[in-house]
Parts: C-alpha cells; structure tokens; sequence
C-alpha cells in the first residue's frame, strides 16, 4: 500500500477479466491492466459493448473480477467493504440517476447525510457545490430533479457526486444524453474543474473529441481489450486500426457539422 | 312495499349493516397489508421468495369465494361460523393484489436511479427505505385500492356464514324474492366500493412521484 501510494496510484487493473455467469461466458475484459495516477484523468475510450462500463463498475466493486484484481489506494477492491468503498469514489451516469423525490439540495447531500455530517455542515457543503457547479442554491436548491434541464441535472449529478469530497471520481457518459451545445459547456467547464480540483478522474466516453478535450490519457477498448493508451497529443498518431477507424469518425463528424 | 319505504322502516338495520360491513372490510384490509407489504418488500432482496408467494396468493384468488368460505368452516382455531372466518377468507382474498402492487411498485424503478443509489454506497436496507418505499407508495396503495374495492364486494358472501354485514340483505332478498330487500344489501355495497375507489384513488394520485 505505501508503495503505492509512493508512486501515486490510485487504481491499478492487474490481470483483470470479467466473464458474464451465463451459459456462453461470454468475456466482457479480458486480461487488462491498467494503472490511474493521482490526479490524472483518465478517459476509457471505445464503442458500445468495448467493455468500458464495465471496467469503470469493477472499481467501486458493482462488479467483481472473474480473475485478476482491482486495486483501489493498494487494496484489492474484494477486500474493501463495498459501502465504503463506494463512498470514496463519486459517481456520475448519463441519466444523472437523481432521486426524484428528493430536492436538489438533498439529492447534493446525500451522501454527506449518509456519512452523519451533522445538518449544518451539510447545508454549507451543499451551497458550495451547487456554486462549484454553476447554479445558484437561492434558486435551485429546493427544486426537484424534474423542474431541471438535462444539462441541469447533469450538474447536479456532478455536484452530489462530489459533495463528499471523494478523492476519486467515476464518470460514465456523464454528457452523452445532452444536446451539443449544453454538452459542449458542460465539457469546457468540467476540463476547468477537473484541472482545480485535484481528483483522480476515471472517465468513460465513446467520443473521441470529448476524450481528447478531456484527457490526460486516453485508454482505448476493443472488444473487451485495452488496445490502445497514449497522450490525446499523441493519440491520433497511433498507427491501431480501431484508432483509425474513430479518427475517421472525427473526421466525419467535423464535416457534418461544417 | 316499495324500495323507498323499505328503507325509511329500515334505515337503522340497514345503517348498522353498513357499519358492520365496512368493519370486516377494514380489519381485513388491515391484517392483508400487514401481510403483503413486508412480504413484498422481502421479496425484493430475495427473489427466491418472489415466485412462491405469488403463486400462493394466486392460488387463494382462483378459489371461488363462496367455496373459500366453505373450505374454511372446518378448520380449527381460524374455521367457524362467523365473523373471524370471514376476515380470514378476505384477507386471503386480498394478498394478491397488495402484494403483486408492493413487489412491482418496489421494483419498477428507474434503473439509473438504483444504480446511483448503489454506487453512492447505499446499503441494501437504506436503498429499500429511502429510494423503493418513497417511489413506490402510490404504487403499493393502488394495490390496497384494488384489494379494498374486491373485498368490500366479496364480504357481501360472507355472510353466507354468518359474518353479518349488508350481504344478509342480499341472502335474505333472494331467499324471499324480495327486491327491496336485495337492493337494500346491494346499493350500499356498491356505493361504498365506489367511494372507497373514489378516496383512495385521490390519495394516490396526492402521493405520486413524478
């Protein structure tokens, strides 16, 4: 663990696979390692079914490995107990996945409440990130998720997901149901707080511009297999066909839009 | 003697049958959702329990009522003429649709949200607590609104035996040929399922979700 620590990883993939339980078994992750370094983010770049969800629920233990270990600061994600686990890693979903019949301000404080911060604390706590996110706590906080935009409640998704201070957060698509606009400010203004907030960020995406926006590194999945990991400068270079073929998918994607 | 005046003669009888039908109904409301509810709620983190006790409370609703009030006469300690067998015979009636509504209304939620509230490092129990039970109470209570209006219909043919109520009307109507009489049971009856549909069915559309 102290070695770890020394070298600055927070999450380290050792040989890890993940077969389904079902009659074919089928592989989902088939032997990856991996390393984060504190601070950095790390974007899990790929398509749909590539395997990247499924490496990101490996590390707050939604799943466990078939073989091979998770490490989380040093231990084996088995060998934490998942609650608390879960409570040092923030976690943000396309659908923002806010309580419904919770208001803004108690879906922010969840997780705090949970951790028996005494009520004051929270309501300050909550303020700060409901700001952090960019959204006045005079006008939102005791709004329910419903009376929000999608951009909105993406923000709020950031918020709670933050609010306890966990030093590692998991993103999965977190602006991919947005319309290119919001996400586009969502984007610029995650990249910004990314950068200030020092958290380790594992960040899962199957956008090439927003991993190379986002990034630090960038990790690229086929079918279960880490086939790529490079720089978003040098990213493009790489000479893997899967690389190509979402390079190709840049380049069209910039016409359509010119 | 037309209806009319039948029940101006009888307006005390016929009140106090009401009172007693609609007391069967809500202890057996009462006894089903202590029943149903946890069972519900158990079998969402055990779904093993899922299929038996549907299939049990099934089984309980394909009986004919008249019959289920027969077969229970002969047991002991819950059987008998009268009043405790007919609230065990509607109690049995309306597990079904409390249970089915409490299991459904505790699992049809939006999976992004269970997903959120696992990742957060919700346990299983406070998952159940503050994230099914508060989504699903209007769920769950369209289920009690279900049971009850079946109930207060069924408990009519409880008193077939014995179990007093507004079906002694009815029995004693069709026994005389005696319309009066017969309506006397039934109008009551339907207008307290109408009105428990009616209350009920505010009270949920109140605790809904959106």
């Amino acid at each position: 663990m102290e070695a770890s620590r020394k070298s600055g990883t927070v999450i380290e993939f050792s040989h890890v696979s993940y077969r389904l339980n079902d009659i074919a078994a089928r592989v989902i992750v088939s032997n990856a390692n991996l390393t984060v370094a504190r601070g950095e983010t790390l974007v899990l770049l790929g398509r749909s079914g590539s395997g990247k969800t499924t490496l990101l629920r490996l590390i707050n233990r939604m799943l466990s490995p078939t073989s091979g270990e998770v490490l989380v600061e040093g231990r084996p994600t088995t060998q934490w107990d998942p609650i608390r686990l879960r409570r040092r890693i923030g976690y943000v979903i396309q659908d923002s996945g806010l309580f419904p019949h919770f208001s803004v301000a108690e879906n922010v404080g969840l997780v705090p409440k949970l951790e028996n911060w005494d009520s004051k604390r929270i309501a300050v706590r909550v303020n700060e990130m409901l700001a952090l996110v960019a959204l006045d706590p005079a006008l939102y906080a005791n709004r329910r998720p419903r009376e929000l935009s999608g951009g909105q409640r993406q923000r709020v998704g950031v918020a709670r997901a933050l609010a306890a201070d966990p030093p590692i957060l998991v993103m999965d698509e977190p602006f991919g149901a947005l319309d290119p606009v919001t996400r586009a400010e969502l984007q610029g203004e995650f990249r910004a707080l990314a950068k200030r907030l020092d958290k380790t960020i594992v960040f899962v995406t199957h956008d090439l511009r927003e991993a190379i926006l986002l990034a630090s590194r960038i990790v690229l999945l086929q079918e279960g297999q880490i086939v790529a990991t490079a720089s978003p400068e040098e990213f493009l270079n790489l000479h893997h066909p899967e690389v190509q073929a979402f390079a190709n998918s840049l380049g069209e994607s910039s016409r359509a839009s010119a | 003697m037309n209806f009319w005046q039948f029940v101006v003669s009888h307006h005390a009888e016929i009140f106090s049958a009401t009172l007693d039908h609609l007391l069967l109904v809500l202890v057996a409301m009462v006894i089903a959702s202590a029943i149903a509810i946890p069972c519900g709620m158990f079998m969402v983190n055990c779904p093993a329990l899922r299929g038996i006790a549907l299939g049990i409370a099934n089984i309980f609703q394909t009986i004919p009522s008249l019959a289920l009030f027969g077969f229970l006469i002969p047991i002991p300690f819950i059987g008998g003429i009268g009043k405790r067998t007919a609230i065990v015979a509607l109690v049995l009636y309306a597990l079904l649709p409390i249970l089915r509504n409490t299991y459904v209304g505790l699992t049809a939620i939006d999976p992004a949200v269970l997903e959120a509230a696992e990742a957060m490092g919700m346990t299983s129990t406070q998952i159940l607590w503050r994230v099914r039970v508060p989504l699903s109470v209007a769920v769950i209570l369209a289920g009690i609104r279900t049971a009850t209006v079946i109930t207060i219909g069924v408990a009519t043919i409880a008193a077939a035996i014995g179990a007093g109520g507004l079906g002694s009307f009815i029995f004693r109507g069709v026994a005389l040929v005696n319309n009066s009489l017969l309506l006397a049971g039934a109008i009551p009856a339907a207008l307290l399922a109408l009105l428990a549909d009616f209350l009920l069915g505010r009270l949920e559309r109140r605790l809904r979700v959106t």
